[in-house]
């Protein structure tokens, strides 16, 4: 037997237990376990058809009872856009509000502020008029070490989690590899309102359609708790996050 | 339990989950180091406090602990389908799966992987499983360096150290200590290093950048993966990860089978649970998700190697099984009085804490760690800060009545822990015996000073080796009941 085989009839035997378990002297932890499983859920020698993610009522939309934890926020507009800002701030990203007519001059005054002379850009983000005095190269599969050369990156996203202060990029081009938003050492992120969502779960769900990207979920700039926990701002990845939350 | 005897455990000679030190031992000899002592306390404190704040934020943090018990127990419960569905969509996006009985068969498909690509250095994200098969020693017998990029793995690996905690492998050590690390191993330091933390995480970006920008190979472990979508998650805070996913050419992720999760909408819930009960974060910096490979973009051979070890064993125990729904978050070894005081190292196992006494025994078998499951006083702060709920206090309960058994089986003689056991049962079944044995408890008070009984004459001082007995009171709650009501029974 191939170590795949063998491992799946060991898994097999193990579960196989599980229709005469309840006569089994397994203590009280077993009856506490065995009772806190979902009602719902089936047995692993039933329910053989279907995904593996059938089984087990967690997923709304996969059960009909509700999975009790909240799935939706109730923000929306600017008190949403304001629960963003505030979570990002609170995890040393700097934000800069501005609205879409606003937009290009919010861009250009970032980069000003920063200095950045040089950054990159993936091919699929449109700016509304390059800033004055700043070369964009365009990322057509630059080396790390070319990365490390330039003094900032731009990207869209594709998602944002106002509770956890959390940006979400899904490779789409106007994001680009992620190597770019990881190794230049200034990231300027552009989000939009309608990227904007309250709680975890709904991000999660907004992804479900780009599952199968690369994708990366950026809360603050990088960060360390290794020294005695306490928290310093800055190791490998970009040691400033700007976001200008546009809308 | 003659049942579990077909699921071979972890194999010895290879990896880090036993010590030949008992418990006990060990504890004692840390318990004698000052320093160790005031860094830990000083460490899970400051870590339960933003645990406890960021876990108050959410109204309904006890719906997401019981989403994520059920989707771990659902998990357990179809693993076959689960994995091989795992399998099919990695497969289907470019990846290649592999599967390992135990250590030494995911170590030698590893080093066999990193060989084949010519690479002598591969750069590794911190990973709890690497680390619970040994790959580091693997791969330096094949000759080849294994870079740790996690700040803390960096600071036990140039500190020739083991890690003590699973969040944070280095909480051992203080920022002094950790200086003098820097200066003395790493080459190009410079020598004016101050043991600030920004300094200090400075000097380790410096030190990694170039290990980076020319890595060929990457190794990780994963924190989740979807068995729905294919997709491996992997959750950190310093972009260390980030650079071992995405910038080498090959990508090998070794996991254990019990990481896997039916649906991506699982996600929903773990990445609340998780950060919340590790970090004390709402969100870690850093989360990556990939499923196969994408052309263009990150590596472009990607290898998962999942790995039983022992984890059969543990599916196998209908009451041991939770521990593998652990998603290695740490918060129980934080509120735990005896870790606290012990520190990592005396469990013996890369899985300290809680969890580890309740992990390590059931991945070896409970007779190579078989003073762990004794290593708690049972106070049950672990069960309620566990994000998955799981009951440490009765698995511990469960291990030791198993060892308890086992050893009389194997043995054909009663343990000292049967003896004792027998010998209250018996007396607690009766209640003249019980009475008696209570007044008899009574004499102890002459032991007694300060209301603590610190030493028993033998057998009973096998108890108070470890640990005090209370002095009975002066009067037991039967002869209370009888001089207050009259005698009913």
């Amino acid at each position: 037997m191939n170590a795949r085989e063998e491992v799946l009839a060991r898994i097999r035997a193990a579960l196989d237990d599980d229709g005469q378990a309840n006569g089994h002297p397994g203590g009280a932890a077993s009856a506490a376990a065995a009772s806190a499983a979902p009602a719902s859920a089936a047995p692993a020698s039933a329910g053989q058809a279907g995904p593996a993610g059938a089984a087990h009522g967690t997923a709304p939309g996969c059960d009909d009872s509700a999975p009790g934890y909240r799935t939706r926020g109730d923000l929306t507009g600017v008190p949403l856009l304001d629960l963003l800002a505030d979570r990002l701030t609170d995890y040393r990203a700097v934000v800069r509000r501005t609205t879409e007519a606003e937009f290009g001059a919010a861009v250009s005054a970032a980069l000003k502020q920063r200095g950045a002379r040089r950054v990159v850009v993936p091919p699929g983000l449109s700016l509304p008029g390059l800033p004055a005095g700043v070369e964009t190269v365009i990322d057509d599969g630059l080396s790390p070490q070319e990365l490390d050369a330039v003094d900032g990156v731009i990207t869209g996203a594709a998602v944002a989690i106002a509770e956890t202060g959390t940006i979400v990029l899904d490779a789409s081009p106007d994001q680009g590899r992620r190597a770019i938003s990881l190794v230049p050492d200034y990231h300027l992120c552009i989000v939009h309102a309608a990227q904007a969502v309250e709680e975890v779960p709904e991000g999660v769900a907004r992804l479900a359609a780009r599952a199968h990207c690369p994708l990366t979920w950026i809360s603050g700039p990088s960060a360390t708790s290794d020294i005695e926990l306490r928290r310093v701002e800055g190791v490998h990845g970009p040691r400033t996050l700007e976001v200008i939350l546009v809308g | 339990m003659t049942t579990f005897l077909g699921f071979p455990t972890a194999p010895r000679g290879v990896g880090h989950l036993r010590t030949v030190r008992p418990f006990p031992v060990a504890a004692r000899q840390a318990l004698g180091d000052a320093q160790l002592r005031r860094n830990i306390g000083a460490a899970t404190a400051t870590i339960r406090a933003k645990r406890a704040s960021v876990v108050a934020e959410l109204p309904d943090w006890e719906a997401l602990r019981s989403a994520g018990q059920a989707a771990k127990a659902s998990a357990m419960r179809s693993l076959d389908r689960c994995l091989v569905e795992l399998e099919s969509q990695v497969q289907a996006r470019g990846g290649t799966v592999h599967w390992a009985r135990d250590a030494e068969e995911a170590n030698r498909i590893t080093t066999g992987l990193v060989a084949a690509t010519g690479a002598r250095e591969v750069v590794k994200v911190k990973s709890m499983v690497t680390d619970e098969i040994g790959l580091n020693e693997a791969l330096a017998a094949a000759g080849i360096t294994a870079h740790e990029t996690d700040l803390a793995e960096l600071i036990i690996q140039l500190g020739h150290d083991r890690p003590s905690h699973i969040l944070v492998p280095a909480i051992h050590r203080n920022r002094a200590e950790i200086r003098e690390i820097f200066l003395h191993e790493m080459a190009d330091v410079d020598p004016a290093l101050t043991d600030d933390p920004h300094a200090l995480a400075e000097a380790a970006r410096l030190y990694l950048r170039r290990r980076f920008l020319t890595a060929r190979v990457g190794i990780s472990g994963a924190n989740f993966a979807i068995a729905e979508t294919g997709t491996l998650c992997v959750v950190e805070s310093e972009g260390n990860g980030r650079m071992c996913l995405t910038l080498p050419d090959t990508l090998i992720t070794v996991m254990g089978i019990e990481k896997v999760l039916p649906s991506w909408n699982d996600l929903g819930v773990f990445l609340q649970l998780l950060p919340r009960s590790s970090t004390g974060e709402r969100m870690n910096p850093y989360t990556s998700m990939w499923t196969g490979v994408t052309p263009g973009d990150g590596p472009q051979q990607f290898h998962l190697v999942l790995l039983d070890n022992g984890r059969t064993a543990a599916l196998a125990d209908q009451t041991g099984r939770q521990a593998l729904h652990c998603i290695r978050c740490s918060a129980c070894m934080n509120v735990c009085p005896v870790y606290e005081r012990a520190g990592g190292h005396a469990y013996g196992s890369v899985y300290p804490g809680p969890i580890g006494a309740i992990i390590s025994p059931q991945l070896t078998g409970i007779e190579d760690n078989a003073t762990l499951p004794y290593a708690s006083s049972l106070c049950g702060a672990c069960a309620d800060v566990c994000p998955v709920k799981i009951d440490i206090p009765s698995v511990l309960v469960h291990l030791r009545a198993r060892h308890v058994e086992e050893a009389r089986r194997t043995r054909r003689r009663p343990s000292a822990e049967a003896v004792s056991l027998a010998a209250a049962s018996w007396v607690m079944a009766d209640p003249r015996r019980y009475t008696a044995a209570l007044r008899s408890a009574r004499m102890g008070r002459a032991l007694g000073r300060g209301g603590r009984i610190r030493l028993l004459p033998p057998p009973l001082s096998r108890w108070t080796s470890a640990r005090d007995a209370p002095v009975p009171p002066a009067k037991t709650f039967r002869d209370w009941w009888r001089d207050e009501h009259g005698d009913t029974s």
